[in-house]
Protein backbone atom coordinates (compact mmCIF):
# COMPACT_ATOMS: atom_id res chain seq x y z
CA UNK A 1 0.00 0.00 0.00
CA UNK A 2 1.60 3.43 -0.89
CA UNK A 3 1.46 6.58 1.52
CA UNK A 4 -1.57 8.88 0.64
CA UNK A 5 -1.27 12.89 0.82
CA UNK A 6 -3.83 15.33 0.48
CA UNK A 7 -2.78 18.12 -2.27
CA UNK A 8 -5.70 20.15 -2.43
CA UNK A 9 -8.95 21.43 -0.58
CA UNK A 10 -11.95 23.45 -1.66
CA UNK A 11 -14.91 24.42 0.10
CA UNK A 12 -17.78 26.20 -1.11
CA UNK A 13 -19.66 29.13 1.91
CA UNK A 14 -22.28 27.06 3.46
CA UNK A 15 -25.46 28.35 4.28
CA UNK A 16 -29.24 28.54 2.43
CA UNK A 17 -27.58 29.34 -1.14
CA UNK A 18 -30.87 30.56 -3.02
CA UNK A 19 -28.79 32.04 -5.87
CA UNK A 20 -26.51 28.65 -6.49
CA UNK A 21 -27.58 25.02 -8.05
CA UNK A 22 -26.85 21.70 -7.36
CA UNK A 23 -23.88 22.30 -10.41
CA UNK A 24 -22.69 25.60 -9.05
CA UNK A 25 -22.22 24.39 -6.26
CA UNK A 26 -19.98 20.80 -7.04
CA UNK A 27 -18.08 23.08 -9.64
CA UNK A 28 -16.98 26.17 -7.28
CA UNK A 29 -15.55 23.88 -4.77
CA UNK A 30 -13.81 21.60 -7.13
CA UNK A 31 -12.22 24.35 -8.88
CA UNK A 32 -10.88 25.91 -5.41
CA UNK A 33 -9.71 22.59 -4.93
CA UNK A 34 -8.01 22.22 -8.08
CA UNK A 35 -6.74 25.96 -7.74
CA UNK A 36 -4.88 25.16 -4.38
CA UNK A 37 -3.63 22.24 -5.79
CA UNK A 38 -1.99 24.05 -8.81
CA UNK A 39 -3.34 21.15 -11.16
CA UNK A 40 -5.11 21.64 -14.03
CA UNK A 41 -8.03 19.39 -14.60
CA UNK A 42 -6.96 16.77 -17.51
CA UNK A 43 -4.48 15.35 -14.47
CA UNK A 44 -7.38 14.13 -12.73
CA UNK A 45 -7.42 10.29 -12.57
CA UNK A 46 -11.07 9.37 -10.43
CA UNK A 47 -13.61 11.11 -8.63
CA UNK A 48 -15.76 9.99 -6.06
CA UNK A 49 -18.45 11.85 -4.59
CA UNK A 50 -20.70 11.99 -1.64
CA UNK A 51 -24.33 12.75 -2.16
CA UNK A 52 -27.10 11.74 0.28
CA UNK A 53 -29.96 11.86 -1.70
CA UNK A 54 -30.25 14.04 -5.24
CA UNK A 55 -33.05 12.07 -6.10
CA UNK A 56 -35.34 13.70 -3.55
CA UNK A 57 -33.48 16.96 -3.06
CA UNK A 58 -33.44 17.82 -7.02
CA UNK A 59 -35.04 14.75 -8.73
CA UNK A 60 -31.40 14.27 -9.80
CA UNK A 61 -29.80 10.93 -9.87
CA UNK A 62 -26.18 10.03 -12.14
CA UNK A 63 -24.82 11.99 -10.29
CA UNK A 64 -20.86 11.15 -10.72
CA UNK A 65 -20.82 11.41 -14.47
CA UNK A 66 -22.98 14.71 -14.27
CA UNK A 67 -19.99 16.08 -11.85
CA UNK A 68 -17.41 15.21 -14.38
CA UNK A 69 -19.22 16.13 -17.26
CA UNK A 70 -19.93 20.04 -15.33
CA UNK A 71 -16.57 19.97 -14.05
CA UNK A 72 -15.27 20.26 -17.92
CA UNK A 73 -13.82 16.68 -18.16
CA UNK A 74 -16.28 14.74 -19.95
CA UNK A 75 -13.61 14.52 -22.84
CA UNK A 76 -11.14 12.91 -20.29
CA UNK A 77 -13.48 10.03 -19.68
CA UNK A 78 -12.30 10.30 -15.63
CA UNK A 79 -13.72 7.20 -13.65
CA UNK A 80 -16.56 9.23 -11.74
CA UNK A 81 -18.31 7.59 -8.53
CA UNK A 82 -21.13 7.85 -6.45
CA UNK A 83 -20.99 7.64 -2.73
CA UNK A 84 -23.66 6.88 -0.46
CA UNK A 85 -23.72 6.62 3.15
CA UNK A 86 -26.73 9.47 4.59
CA UNK A 87 -24.49 11.78 6.39
CA UNK A 88 -21.26 9.93 5.99
CA UNK A 89 -21.51 10.23 2.14
CA UNK A 90 -18.52 12.58 2.43
CA UNK A 91 -16.65 10.85 4.77
CA UNK A 92 -16.85 7.16 2.48
CA UNK A 93 -16.37 9.29 -0.47
CA UNK A 94 -12.99 10.43 0.85
CA UNK A 95 -12.28 7.01 1.85
CA UNK A 96 -12.91 5.10 -1.21
CA UNK A 97 -10.03 8.33 -2.97
CA UNK A 98 -7.64 6.77 -0.51
CA UNK A 99 -8.05 3.49 -0.87
CA UNK A 100 -7.97 3.96 -4.78
CA UNK A 101 -4.24 5.88 -4.52
CA UNK A 102 -3.07 3.22 -1.74
CA UNK A 103 -3.57 0.67 -3.70
CA UNK A 104 -1.73 1.78 -6.50
CA UNK A 105 -4.94 1.61 -9.43
CA UNK A 106 -4.88 5.70 -9.73
CA UNK A 107 -2.86 8.34 -8.83
CA UNK A 108 -4.51 11.85 -8.91
CA UNK A 109 -8.10 11.36 -7.23
CA UNK A 110 -10.87 13.82 -6.20
CA UNK A 111 -12.90 13.35 -3.75
CA UNK A 112 -15.89 15.51 -3.20
CA UNK A 113 -18.72 15.56 -1.34
CA UNK A 114 -22.26 18.12 -2.33
CA UNK A 115 -25.76 18.34 -1.22
CA UNK A 116 -28.52 20.84 -2.32
CA UNK A 117 -31.11 20.75 0.50
CA UNK A 118 -33.11 24.24 -0.19
CA UNK A 119 -34.81 23.14 -3.53
CA UNK A 120 -37.39 21.47 -1.65
CA UNK A 121 -40.10 22.44 1.22
CA UNK A 122 -38.32 21.92 4.54
CA UNK A 123 -41.12 19.00 5.40
CA UNK A 124 -40.30 17.65 2.55
CA UNK A 125 -35.99 17.81 3.04
CA UNK A 126 -37.01 16.17 7.22
CA UNK A 127 -38.79 13.42 5.29
CA UNK A 128 -35.89 13.06 3.49
CA UNK A 129 -33.05 12.89 6.28
CA UNK A 130 -35.68 10.24 8.01
CA UNK A 131 -34.32 7.94 5.31
CA UNK A 132 -31.08 8.31 7.29
CA UNK A 133 -33.08 5.76 9.82
CA UNK A 134 -35.00 2.80 8.86
CA UNK A 135 -37.71 4.30 7.21
CA UNK A 136 -40.08 1.26 7.66
CA UNK A 137 -39.60 0.74 11.62
CA UNK A 138 -38.76 4.23 12.83
CA UNK A 139 -39.91 6.53 10.08
CA UNK A 140 -43.46 4.76 9.57
CA UNK A 141 -44.30 5.46 13.35
CA UNK A 142 -43.37 8.94 13.71
CA UNK A 143 -39.72 9.09 14.02
CA UNK A 144 -37.89 12.07 13.18
CA UNK A 145 -34.33 12.56 13.36
CA UNK A 146 -34.12 14.76 16.03
CA UNK A 147 -36.22 12.57 17.42
CA UNK A 148 -34.11 9.77 17.27
CA UNK A 149 -30.99 11.66 18.94
CA UNK A 150 -33.31 13.66 21.57
CA UNK A 151 -33.70 9.45 23.23
CA UNK A 152 -30.02 8.96 22.98
CA UNK A 153 -30.13 12.26 25.02
CA UNK A 154 -33.03 10.83 27.59
CA UNK A 155 -31.13 7.65 27.87
CA UNK A 156 -27.90 9.49 28.74
CA UNK A 157 -29.35 12.10 30.85
CA UNK A 158 -30.80 9.14 33.09
CA UNK A 159 -28.19 7.73 33.65
CA UNK A 160 -25.29 10.16 33.25
CA UNK A 161 -24.14 13.18 34.92
CA UNK A 162 -25.22 15.76 32.13
CA UNK A 163 -27.05 18.60 32.84
CA UNK A 164 -29.21 21.27 30.02
CA UNK A 165 -26.80 24.04 30.50
CA UNK A 166 -23.83 21.78 29.42
CA UNK A 167 -25.31 20.11 26.66
CA UNK A 168 -26.33 23.99 25.42
CA UNK A 169 -22.52 24.78 25.95
CA UNK A 170 -21.60 22.16 22.91
CA UNK A 171 -23.59 24.55 20.20
CA UNK A 172 -22.18 27.64 22.34
CA UNK A 173 -19.19 26.89 21.51
CA UNK A 174 -19.64 25.58 18.14
CA UNK A 175 -21.27 28.98 17.44
CA UNK A 176 -17.87 30.54 18.51
CA UNK A 177 -15.76 28.72 16.50
CA UNK A 178 -18.21 29.23 13.25
CA UNK A 179 -17.83 32.70 14.25
CA UNK A 180 -14.06 32.75 13.33
CA UNK A 181 -14.45 30.24 10.63
CA UNK A 182 -15.39 32.34 6.58
CA UNK A 183 -17.42 29.93 5.11
CA UNK A 184 -19.66 29.08 8.20
CA UNK A 185 -23.22 29.38 7.60
CA UNK A 186 -24.19 31.10 11.44
CA UNK A 187 -20.85 33.57 11.72
CA UNK A 188 -22.84 34.46 15.37
CA UNK A 189 -21.96 33.75 18.63
CA UNK A 190 -24.79 32.48 20.99
CA UNK A 191 -25.24 31.93 24.96
CA UNK A 192 -26.67 29.00 26.82
CA UNK A 193 -29.81 30.94 27.04
CA UNK A 194 -30.11 31.51 23.25
CA UNK A 195 -29.96 27.46 23.28
CA UNK A 196 -32.88 27.57 26.42
CA UNK A 197 -35.02 29.97 25.02
CA UNK A 198 -35.18 28.36 21.66
CA UNK A 199 -38.49 26.12 19.94
CA UNK A 200 -38.87 22.89 21.13
CA UNK A 201 -38.16 20.28 18.40
CA UNK A 202 -37.53 17.10 20.25
CA UNK A 203 -37.36 16.96 24.25
CA UNK A 204 -34.79 17.45 25.44
CA UNK A 205 -33.43 18.92 22.33
CA UNK A 206 -34.17 22.39 20.98
CA UNK A 207 -33.28 24.35 17.77
CA UNK A 208 -30.34 25.20 18.71
CA UNK A 209 -29.45 21.50 19.43
CA UNK A 210 -29.92 20.58 16.12
CA UNK A 211 -27.80 21.22 12.64
CA UNK A 212 -29.24 23.34 10.12
CA UNK A 213 -30.46 22.76 6.67
CA UNK A 214 -27.83 23.73 4.58
CA UNK A 215 -26.81 23.74 1.03
CA UNK A 216 -22.81 24.02 0.26
CA UNK A 217 -20.09 21.61 -1.52
CA UNK A 218 -16.33 20.64 -0.64
CA UNK A 219 -13.19 18.99 -2.46
CA UNK A 220 -10.37 17.73 -2.15
CA UNK A 221 -7.62 16.09 -3.75
CA UNK A 222 -5.65 13.14 -2.87
CA UNK A 223 -2.43 11.86 -4.60
CA UNK A 224 0.65 9.60 -3.59
CA UNK A 225 2.46 10.64 -0.99
CA UNK A 226 5.73 10.42 -3.28
CA UNK A 227 4.11 12.75 -5.67
CA UNK A 228 2.56 15.03 -3.49
CA UNK A 229 6.11 17.81 -3.79
CA UNK A 230 5.13 18.44 -7.26
CA UNK A 231 1.62 20.19 -6.57
CA UNK A 232 2.58 22.00 -2.62
CA UNK A 233 5.01 22.70 0.14
CA UNK A 234 2.42 21.60 2.20
CA UNK A 235 1.31 18.32 1.55
CA UNK A 236 -0.52 16.22 4.28
CA UNK A 237 -0.23 12.77 4.97
CA UNK A 238 -3.19 10.55 5.44
CA UNK A 239 -2.13 8.32 8.61
CA UNK A 240 -5.54 6.22 8.99
CA UNK A 241 -8.60 5.55 7.07
CA UNK A 242 -11.17 3.21 9.14
CA UNK A 243 -14.80 2.47 8.57
CA UNK A 244 -17.34 0.80 10.75
CA UNK A 245 -21.34 -0.05 10.67
CA UNK A 246 -23.78 -0.82 12.86
CA UNK A 247 -27.71 -1.54 13.27
CA UNK A 248 -29.08 0.80 11.05
CA UNK A 249 -32.12 1.40 14.05
CA UNK A 250 -31.48 3.22 17.11
CA UNK A 251 -33.28 0.39 19.21
CA UNK A 252 -31.32 -2.52 17.97
CA UNK A 253 -27.95 -0.74 19.58
CA UNK A 254 -25.85 -2.98 21.99
CA UNK A 255 -26.16 0.20 23.97
CA UNK A 256 -28.64 3.40 23.34
CA UNK A 257 -25.81 6.07 24.18
CA UNK A 258 -22.83 4.76 22.55
CA UNK A 259 -22.52 4.53 18.86
CA UNK A 260 -20.09 1.30 18.88
CA UNK A 261 -19.30 2.26 15.35
CA UNK A 262 -17.43 5.14 16.27
CA UNK A 263 -15.81 2.94 19.05
CA UNK A 264 -14.41 0.17 16.20
CA UNK A 265 -13.28 2.98 13.56
CA UNK A 266 -11.42 5.24 16.34
CA UNK A 267 -9.89 2.31 17.47
CA UNK A 268 -9.33 0.68 13.85
CA UNK A 269 -7.89 4.30 13.00
CA UNK A 270 -5.81 4.97 16.47
CA UNK A 271 -4.38 1.57 15.99
CA UNK A 272 -3.18 2.16 11.94
CA UNK A 273 -1.68 5.23 12.63
CA UNK A 274 -0.16 3.58 15.63
CA UNK A 275 -1.41 6.62 17.76
CA UNK A 276 -3.65 7.80 20.86
CA UNK A 277 -6.40 10.28 21.22
CA UNK A 278 -3.63 12.03 23.51
CA UNK A 279 -1.45 11.99 20.26
CA UNK A 280 -4.88 14.00 18.71
CA UNK A 281 -4.12 17.95 18.89
CA UNK A 282 -8.10 19.17 17.19
CA UNK A 283 -10.46 16.67 15.83
CA UNK A 284 -13.82 17.48 13.79
CA UNK A 285 -16.79 15.43 14.91
CA UNK A 286 -20.07 15.05 13.37
CA UNK A 287 -22.51 17.39 15.76
CA UNK A 288 -25.51 16.91 14.25
CA UNK A 289 -27.27 17.30 17.17
CA UNK A 290 -25.52 18.76 20.36
CA UNK A 291 -25.47 15.10 22.58
CA UNK A 292 -24.15 13.53 19.24
CA UNK A 293 -20.96 15.60 19.85
CA UNK A 294 -20.75 14.47 23.71
CA UNK A 295 -21.56 10.87 22.95
CA UNK A 296 -18.87 11.12 19.72
CA UNK A 297 -16.25 12.77 22.08
CA UNK A 298 -16.04 9.43 24.56
CA UNK A 299 -16.99 6.97 22.15
CA UNK A 300 -13.45 7.62 20.72
CA UNK A 301 -11.93 8.35 23.86
CA UNK A 302 -10.63 12.16 24.46
CA UNK A 303 -12.81 11.49 28.16
CA UNK A 304 -14.84 8.89 30.04
CA UNK A 305 -18.33 8.00 29.14
CA UNK A 306 -20.44 10.07 31.39
CA UNK A 307 -17.67 12.88 31.88
CA UNK A 308 -18.47 14.69 28.38
CA UNK A 309 -20.72 17.33 29.70
CA UNK A 310 -18.55 18.44 33.00
CA UNK A 311 -15.33 18.00 29.94
CA UNK A 312 -16.94 20.56 27.53
CA UNK A 313 -18.45 23.03 30.59
CA UNK A 314 -14.76 23.18 32.13
CA UNK A 315 -13.79 24.24 28.34
CA UNK A 316 -11.71 21.27 27.41
CA UNK A 317 -13.11 20.92 23.67
CA UNK A 318 -12.63 24.91 23.17
CA UNK A 319 -10.45 26.70 21.40
CA UNK A 320 -7.24 26.40 23.89
CA UNK A 321 -8.60 23.33 25.73
CA UNK A 322 -7.01 20.31 25.94
CA UNK A 323 -8.67 18.45 22.79
CA UNK A 324 -10.28 21.47 20.59
CA UNK A 325 -13.37 19.84 18.97
CA UNK A 326 -15.21 20.93 15.57
CA UNK A 327 -13.01 24.31 15.15
CA UNK A 328 -15.00 24.42 11.95
CA UNK A 329 -18.26 25.52 13.77
CA UNK A 330 -19.27 21.94 13.54
CA UNK A 331 -22.47 20.51 11.73
CA UNK A 332 -24.47 22.83 14.01
CA UNK A 333 -22.40 26.73 12.90
CA UNK A 334 -20.54 25.79 10.12
CA UNK A 335 -23.60 23.70 8.86
CA UNK A 336 -24.43 20.47 7.46
CA UNK A 337 -24.77 19.79 3.68
CA UNK A 338 -24.85 16.19 4.78
CA UNK A 339 -23.22 15.24 1.62
CA UNK A 340 -20.29 17.60 2.07
CA UNK A 341 -19.90 17.48 5.71
CA UNK A 342 -17.49 14.38 5.85
CA UNK A 343 -14.87 16.35 2.97
CA UNK A 344 -15.88 19.58 4.66
CA UNK A 345 -14.71 17.90 8.17
CA UNK A 346 -10.96 17.07 5.84
CA UNK A 347 -10.57 21.20 4.90
CA UNK A 348 -10.76 22.10 8.40
CA UNK A 349 -8.27 19.71 9.32
CA UNK A 350 -5.96 20.29 6.64
CA UNK A 351 -6.52 24.25 6.96
CA UNK A 352 -5.16 23.52 11.01
CA UNK A 353 -2.15 21.19 9.23
CA UNK A 354 -0.92 24.08 7.42
CA UNK A 355 -1.79 26.41 9.92
CA UNK A 356 -4.22 28.34 7.78
CA UNK A 357 -7.13 28.46 10.11
CA UNK A 358 -7.29 31.88 10.65
CA UNK A 359 -8.68 33.47 13.84
CA UNK A 360 -9.61 29.41 14.92
CA UNK A 361 -5.97 28.33 14.30
CA UNK A 362 -4.77 25.70 17.11
CA UNK A 363 -1.44 26.29 17.60
CA UNK A 364 1.55 24.02 16.69
CA UNK A 365 -1.55 21.81 15.10
CA UNK A 366 0.49 18.15 13.64
CA UNK A 367 -2.24 16.21 13.76
CA UNK A 368 -5.79 16.00 13.79
CA UNK A 369 -8.63 13.55 13.48
CA UNK A 370 -12.17 13.65 11.64
CA UNK A 371 -15.51 11.56 12.31
CA UNK A 372 -18.20 11.47 10.20
CA UNK A 373 -21.53 9.61 11.06
CA UNK A 374 -24.36 8.20 8.76
CA UNK A 375 -27.75 8.22 10.45
CA UNK A 376 -27.71 7.21 13.89
CA UNK A 377 -24.43 5.71 13.70
CA UNK A 378 -25.18 2.99 11.42
CA UNK A 379 -22.38 3.88 9.93
CA UNK A 380 -19.04 5.78 10.69
CA UNK A 381 -16.13 7.22 9.34
CA UNK A 382 -12.50 8.21 11.09
CA UNK A 383 -9.39 9.64 9.19
CA UNK A 384 -6.43 10.87 11.29
CA UNK A 385 -4.74 13.03 9.45
CA UNK A 386 -0.99 14.32 9.51
CA UNK A 387 1.76 17.13 8.61
CA UNK A 388 3.85 14.89 6.24
CA UNK B 1 -46.37 4.79 -0.03
CA UNK B 2 -48.11 1.75 -2.08
CA UNK B 3 -50.70 -0.52 -1.24
CA UNK B 4 -48.77 -3.29 -1.65
CA UNK B 5 -45.72 -1.77 0.50
CA UNK B 6 -47.75 -1.61 3.21
CA UNK B 7 -49.91 -4.49 2.61
CA UNK B 8 -46.81 -6.53 2.73
CA UNK B 9 -46.20 -5.76 6.67
CA UNK B 10 -49.58 -5.97 7.65
CA UNK B 11 -49.02 -9.42 10.10
CA UNK B 12 -45.90 -6.88 11.47
CA UNK B 13 -47.50 -4.30 11.75
CA UNK B 14 -51.45 -5.16 13.40
CA UNK B 15 -50.22 -8.30 15.00
CA UNK B 16 -46.76 -8.01 16.10
CA UNK B 17 -45.45 -11.13 13.92
CA UNK B 18 -41.44 -11.10 14.32
CA UNK B 19 -39.74 -14.24 13.94
CA UNK B 20 -37.63 -16.27 16.21
CA UNK B 21 -34.59 -18.48 15.49
CA UNK B 22 -35.41 -22.54 16.86
CA UNK B 23 -31.95 -22.79 17.27
CA UNK B 24 -30.92 -20.38 19.76
CA UNK B 25 -33.95 -18.74 20.82
CA UNK B 26 -33.44 -15.49 19.80
CA UNK B 27 -36.81 -13.46 18.98
CA UNK B 28 -36.53 -10.61 16.35
CA UNK B 29 -38.94 -7.92 15.87
CA UNK B 30 -38.94 -6.41 13.68
CA UNK B 31 -38.63 -9.74 11.57
CA UNK B 32 -35.49 -10.74 10.66
CA UNK B 33 -34.84 -13.84 8.04
CA UNK B 34 -31.63 -14.21 9.19
CA UNK B 35 -30.04 -14.82 12.61
CA UNK B 36 -27.27 -12.50 13.46
CA UNK B 37 -26.01 -15.27 16.18
CA UNK B 38 -26.48 -18.69 14.29
CA UNK B 39 -26.64 -17.43 10.95
CA UNK B 40 -26.92 -20.17 7.64
CA UNK B 41 -27.68 -22.50 10.36
CA UNK B 42 -30.65 -20.62 12.38
CA UNK B 43 -33.81 -22.04 12.23
CA UNK B 44 -36.49 -18.94 11.32
CA UNK B 45 -40.04 -19.47 12.16
CA UNK B 46 -42.75 -16.58 12.78
CA UNK B 47 -43.52 -15.89 16.33
CA UNK B 48 -46.57 -13.23 17.46
CA UNK B 49 -45.60 -11.14 20.31
CA UNK B 50 -47.24 -10.63 23.86
CA UNK B 51 -46.81 -7.14 23.18
CA UNK B 52 -45.87 -6.04 26.94
CA UNK B 53 -42.82 -4.44 27.26
CA UNK B 54 -41.04 -1.38 28.94
CA UNK B 55 -40.01 2.24 27.88
CA UNK B 56 -36.25 1.98 27.56
CA UNK B 57 -35.76 5.49 26.67
CA UNK B 58 -38.46 8.45 25.15
CA UNK B 59 -38.65 11.65 23.42
CA UNK B 60 -41.76 13.98 23.00
CA UNK B 61 -42.09 15.07 19.37
CA UNK B 62 -42.76 18.98 19.00
CA UNK B 63 -41.72 19.25 15.10
CA UNK B 64 -42.82 16.19 13.06
CA UNK B 65 -43.04 15.15 9.42
CA UNK B 66 -45.50 15.84 7.36
CA UNK B 67 -47.80 12.97 7.99
CA UNK B 68 -47.32 13.62 11.65
CA UNK B 69 -47.69 17.43 12.26
CA UNK B 70 -51.13 17.41 12.95
CA UNK B 71 -50.33 14.83 15.93
CA UNK B 72 -47.85 16.93 17.89
CA UNK B 73 -46.98 16.90 20.85
CA UNK B 74 -46.64 12.97 21.04
CA UNK B 75 -44.60 10.75 23.22
CA UNK B 76 -42.12 8.00 21.26
CA UNK B 77 -40.44 5.67 22.73
CA UNK B 78 -37.88 2.75 22.66
CA UNK B 79 -39.69 -0.33 23.81
CA UNK B 80 -37.89 -3.34 25.28
CA UNK B 81 -40.48 -5.99 24.64
CA UNK B 82 -40.39 -8.95 27.31
CA UNK B 83 -39.96 -11.49 24.43
CA UNK B 84 -36.23 -9.38 24.00
CA UNK B 85 -36.16 -7.16 21.39
CA UNK B 86 -36.72 -3.75 21.43
CA UNK B 87 -38.83 -1.57 18.45
CA UNK B 88 -39.83 2.16 18.26
CA UNK B 89 -43.71 3.30 18.39
CA UNK B 90 -45.40 6.02 19.89
CA UNK B 91 -46.86 6.21 23.40
CA UNK B 92 -50.44 7.42 24.14
CA UNK B 93 -50.25 9.52 27.00
CA UNK B 94 -49.33 12.60 28.27
CA UNK B 95 -46.07 13.91 27.94
CA UNK B 96 -45.67 14.10 31.44
CA UNK B 97 -46.29 11.11 32.32
CA UNK B 98 -43.97 8.71 30.65
CA UNK B 99 -40.55 7.62 32.22
CA UNK B 100 -38.43 5.26 31.85
CA UNK B 101 -38.90 1.73 33.23
CA UNK B 102 -43.03 2.48 32.91
CA UNK B 103 -45.01 -1.04 31.85
CA UNK B 104 -46.98 -1.04 28.33
CA UNK B 105 -48.88 -2.43 26.33
CA UNK B 106 -49.16 -2.83 22.56
CA UNK B 107 -52.77 -1.04 21.13
CA UNK B 108 -54.29 -1.05 17.50
CA UNK B 109 -53.99 2.55 16.26
CA UNK B 110 -54.41 4.40 13.31
CA UNK B 111 -50.68 5.63 12.44
CA UNK B 112 -50.54 8.48 9.38
CA UNK B 113 -52.26 9.04 6.10
CA UNK B 114 -51.08 9.28 3.23
CA UNK B 115 -52.58 13.26 2.22
CA UNK B 116 -56.42 13.27 1.66
CA UNK B 117 -57.37 10.51 -0.53
CA UNK B 118 -54.35 7.89 0.19
CA UNK B 119 -54.15 4.53 2.20
CA UNK B 120 -54.82 5.39 5.60
CA UNK B 121 -51.79 3.28 8.50
CA UNK B 122 -52.65 1.31 10.88
CA UNK B 123 -50.23 -0.11 12.94
CA UNK B 124 -48.90 -0.95 16.84
CA UNK B 125 -49.07 2.24 19.57
CA UNK B 126 -48.87 1.29 23.27
CA UNK B 127 -50.62 2.28 26.26
CA UNK B 128 -49.40 2.89 29.73
CA UNK B 129 -49.93 -1.12 31.84
CA UNK B 130 -50.37 -0.18 34.94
Amino acid sequence: MRDVAVIGIGCTRFGEKWESSFRDLFVEAGALALADAQLSGEKIDAMYVGNMSAGRFIEQEHIGALIADYAGLSTHHIASTRVEAACASGGLAFRQAVIAVASGMEDIVVAAGVEKMTDVEPGASTDTLTGAADREWEGFVGATFPGLYAMIATDYMHRYPLTREQLAQVAVKNHYNGARNPIAQYQQEITIDTVLKSTMVAEPLRLFDCSPITDGAAAVIVAPLERAKEFTDTPIRVLASAQASDTITLHDRRDISTLDATVAAGQRAFKKAKLSHKDIDMVEVHDCFSIAEICAIEDLGFCRKGTAGKFTADGETALGGKIPVNTSGGLKACGHPVGATGIKQVCEIVQQLRGEAGKRQVDGAKIGMTHNVGGTGATVAVHILGRA
Amino acid sequence: MTVARFWRKIPQRYNLIGTRCERCGRHFFPPRTFCPDCRRAGKIVNHKFAGTGTVVTYTVIHTANEQFEAYTPYVLAIIRLDEGPRMTAQIICSPKDVKIGMRVKSTFRRIATDGDSGIIHYGTKFIPAE
